[in-house]
C-alpha cells in the first residue's frame, strides 16, 4: 500500500525497494529525498522519525557510492515502519534537512554529521553534538583509524590561572 | 577568555540580551548525575532557554561495535544504560539474532523475560529514588536501594556480576539457571509490593514532590510523537505505544499485563506511569518465572548448540574442542550480507539497533539509538517557561544517562 502510494505520487523517479525480514526498505535519489520524506508525513501519516544514522561503505565489496544515509520512519498508531535511505558522495555531502518535517531529527542530523560530516542543509542550529566544536574529523569514517589521530593528547589546556 | 572557547557566539549574544542572564549548569552538579552541561537563559527566576551541551563522555562505543564480535561487544552495551545493564544486552543481542534469524528456546526467552522486567523495575526505582533525592527527599532514595540490592543479587546469582552482568550470548546465556535462582526471584515477587507500597506512599502522596512535579515540564501528545520520545515520557503524554505488545518479541506474547498511560504529559504523570510499569512488570515475572520451561539455554546450529558449559570447557577435551568450533572467526553461525533494524522496549523507551552485516561475525556498522537522545533533545521545549528549580525535577523525570546519550 505504501509502495503503491509513492509509485503514484512520484511517477518519474524510480525506487529500489527490498524487503528483508519483514523491514521494508527503499533507496531514493538524495535530489528526491525531502519530497518524499515529506509524503511520507502527511500523507502516509509517518509521525516519527524513530532514527537517522549513516553507513561509511568505503570497505563493502562492490559498493558504487561511499554513504549511505538512513532513516527511520515510523507510523506510531499502527507500528508500521519503513525504511527510507539515500546515497551520496564526497565532495557534495549534502542533503535537506527533515528538521521541517519532525522535530526530533533535529540532534539526529548533528550527529550525523558530527560523526561523518554529512551536512543537513537549513538545519536551524547545525553544529557538532558529541565531539568539541574544534575537531577537525569525522570519526565513524571507515578511514578513520580506531585509536585515533592524537586529538585526545592535543586538547587544549586550560589553567585556573587563565580561567 | 576560558569560557569563550567553550561556548558557542550565539549563547554569548543570548547572555548579552537585555534583563537575562546565563547560568551555566553542570557539567559537574549532583542532579545531572553524570556529565552533562545545561546553558540556562534566565529572566530573573524563570527559564528563557536551555540549551544542552553534551559530550562528555563519549567513547566510541559505536566504533568499538565495528572491531568486536557480536559476543563480544556485549560488554560494551552493558555500559550504556549502566542504571539498567541488562536491558542493553537483551537489546543488542535481540538485533543480532534477528539478523541472523535465530529463534530463542523458551527457556532463554522466559529467562531473558524475567531479567528485562527485573531490569524495569531497577531502572525505574534509581530514577524516581534519585529525582526524589535531587526534590529534597533522602528516605525514599534509601528504599529504592533496598530493592535494587536484590535485584543485584539475582544478577550474581545467574551471572557472577552485580552490575556489568554481559550475560546474554548470540542465541542464549552464558550460563543456565539455578533452583536457588528461582528461589530468589520467588521471593524478590513475594516481597516486592510491600516494597512497592512503602516506596509509593513515600514518594507519590508526598505533597512537597506532588507540588513540585505537578505541571511541571509539560510536553504534548504530538510534541511527543514528532519529537522521537518514546517509552514512559511518551505515555505519560497519552501515546499508547508499547513494543512488548506492539512489537511482541521475547516470550512477552504469552503473558497478561497492560501498558500503563497516562495524560498529564508532566513530571508527575512520567513517574506515575513508571510507578505503574513497576506493578505490570512484577505481574509479568510472576507468571514467567511460575511457568518457566525446561530444556537448553541454547539453539542448535549446524548441529553445534551454542557454546557448551563453562565446567565442560574447562574440564574435557571434547568441551574445549567444541568451544573452540564456537569461537573460531572461521567457524561461527553464518550471518546474512544484510542490514537489520530492531528494538526493544527498555525501561527508558525504544532502545534500538542498526546492524550492518558484512558476512562475518561483527557488525560492519553498529548503530545504537539510544531513547535518551531523543527525550533531552526535547528537554528545552519542557523547560520553557519552567522555573530555576524545575529544572532538576524535568531532568530526573526524562531519566538522562549521559553514558547512553554520548555513547
Amino acid at each position: 500500500m505504501v509502495e503503491s502510494a509513492i509509485a503514484e505520487k512520484f511517477a518519474t523517479t524510480k525506487f529500489a525497494w527490498s524487503e528483508f525480514r519483514d523491514q521494508k526498505r527503499v533507496v531514493v535519489p538524495a535530489e528526491r529525498l525531502w519530497d518524499l520524506l515529506k509524503f511520507c508525513c502527511t500523507e502516509l501519516k509517518f509521525n516519527q522519525l524513530t532514527d537517522l544514522t549513516a553507513v561509511d561503505h568505503l570497505e563493502t565489496p562492490d559498493a558504487t557510492d561511499r554513504f549511505e544515509v538512513v532513516y527511520f520512519l515510523l507510523e506510531v498508531e499502527s507500528g508500521k515502519r519503513l525504511q527510507i535511505s539515500t546515497f551520496i558522495n564526497e565532495p557534495d555531502l549534502v542533503l535537506p534537512t527533515a528538521t521541517n518535517i519532525w522535530s526530533g531529527a533535529d540532534w539526529l542530523e548533528r550527529e550525523c554529521y558530527d560523526m561523518f560530516g554529512v551536512v543537513f542543509k537549513g538545519h536551524p542550529n547545525f553544529k557538532r553534538l558529541l565531539l568539541p566544536q574544534e575537531f577537525a574529523s569525522f570519526p565513524l569514517r571507515k578511514d578513520y583509524p580506531q585509536q585515533g589521530r592524537g586529538e585526545r593528547h592535543n586538547f587544549p589546556v586550560i589553567t585556573r590561572a587563565e580561567g | 577568555m576560558a569560557l569563550e572557547l567553550i561556548d558557542s557566539p550565539d549563547l554569548m549574544d543570548a547572555q548579552k540580551r537585555e534583563g537575562s542572564w546565563t547560568l551555566n549548569f553542570g557539567p559537574q552538579h549532583p542532579a545531572t548525575h553524570t556529565t552533562l552541561r545545561l546553558v540556562l537563559q534566565l529572566d530573573g527566576e524563570t527559564v528563557v532557554d536551555a540549551e544542552p551541551d553534551i559530550g562528555f563522555l563519549h567513547s566510541g562505543f559505536e566504533k568499538l561495535g565495528e572491531s568486536l564480535d557480536f559476543n563480544q561487544y556485549v560488554t560494551i552495551v552493558d555500559r550504556m544504560n549502566y542504571i539498567s545493564p541488562m536491558a542493553n544486552e537483551i537489546a543488542w543481542h535481540h538485533a543480532v539474532e534477528k539478523l541472523i534469524g535465530i529463534d530463542l528456546t523458551p527457556r532463554c526467552k522466559y529467562i531473558r523475560t524475567i531479567f528485562a522486567e527485573l531490569m524495569r523495575i531497577h531502572d525505574h526505582l534509581l530514577c524516581l529514588g534519585a529525582c526524589v533525592l535531587d526534590l529534597g527527599g533522602v528516605t525514599a532514595f534509601m528504599y529504592a536501594f533496598n530493592e535494587r540490592e536484590a535485584i543485584y543479587e539475582i544478577c550474581e546469582r545467574a551471572s557472577g556480576q552485580r552490575f556489568h552482568t554481559s550475560y546474554t550470548r548470540v542465541g542464549g546465556l552464558l550460563y543456565d539457571v539455578t533452583d536457588d535462582w528461582v528461589a530468589m526471584v520467588r521471593k524478590f515477587v513475594k516481597s516486592f509490593p510491600r516494597a512497592y507500597d512503602d516506596f509509593s506512599g513515600l514518594v507519590m502522596k508526598n505533597r512537597i514532590f506532588v507540588e513540585r512535579t505537578r505541571g511541571v515540564g509539560l510536553l504534548t501528545r504530538e510534541q511527543a510523537i514528532a519529537g522521537g520520545a518514546t517509552g514512559p515520557v511518551a505515555r505519560a503524554s497519552g501515546v499508547e505505544r508499547d513494543l512488548r505488545r506492539d512489537e511482541p518479541y521475547l516470550a512477552y506474547n504469552d503473558f497478561d499485563f497492560d501498558i500503563c498511560c497516562a495524560r498529564g504529559g508532566d513530571c508527575y504523570a512520567r513517574f506515575q506511569v513508571r510507578m505503574m510499569e513497576m506493578q505490570q512488570s512484577i505481574k509479568i515475572i510472576e507468571q514467567a518465572i511460575e511457568n518457566l520451561p525446561g530444556g537448553p539455554i541454547f539453539v542448535e546450529d549446524n548441529g553445534k548448540s551454542g557454546l557448551p558449559d563453562k565446567t565442560e570447557v574447562y574440564r574435557s577435551i571434547e568441551g574445549l574442542i567444541h568451544h573452540f568450533e564456537n569461537i573460531m572467526p572461521n567457524r561461527q553461525m553464518d550471518v546474512p550480507n544484510e542490514s537489520i533494524y530492531a528494538a526493544t522496549e527498555s525501561p527508558n523507551g525504544e532502545l534500538g539497533y542498526y546492524i550492518v552485516g558484512n558476512g562475518t561475525f561483527k557488525a560492519y556498522r553498529a548503530r545504537t539509538r539510544p531513547p535518551s537522545l531523543l527525550h533531552f533533545a526535547l528537554f528545552p521545549l519542557m523547560m520553557r517557561g519552567c522555573m530555576l528549580s524545575d529544572v532538576v525535577a524535568v531532568l530526573g523525570s526524562i531519566n538522562i544517562i549521559a553514558a547512553e546519550l554520548d555513547r
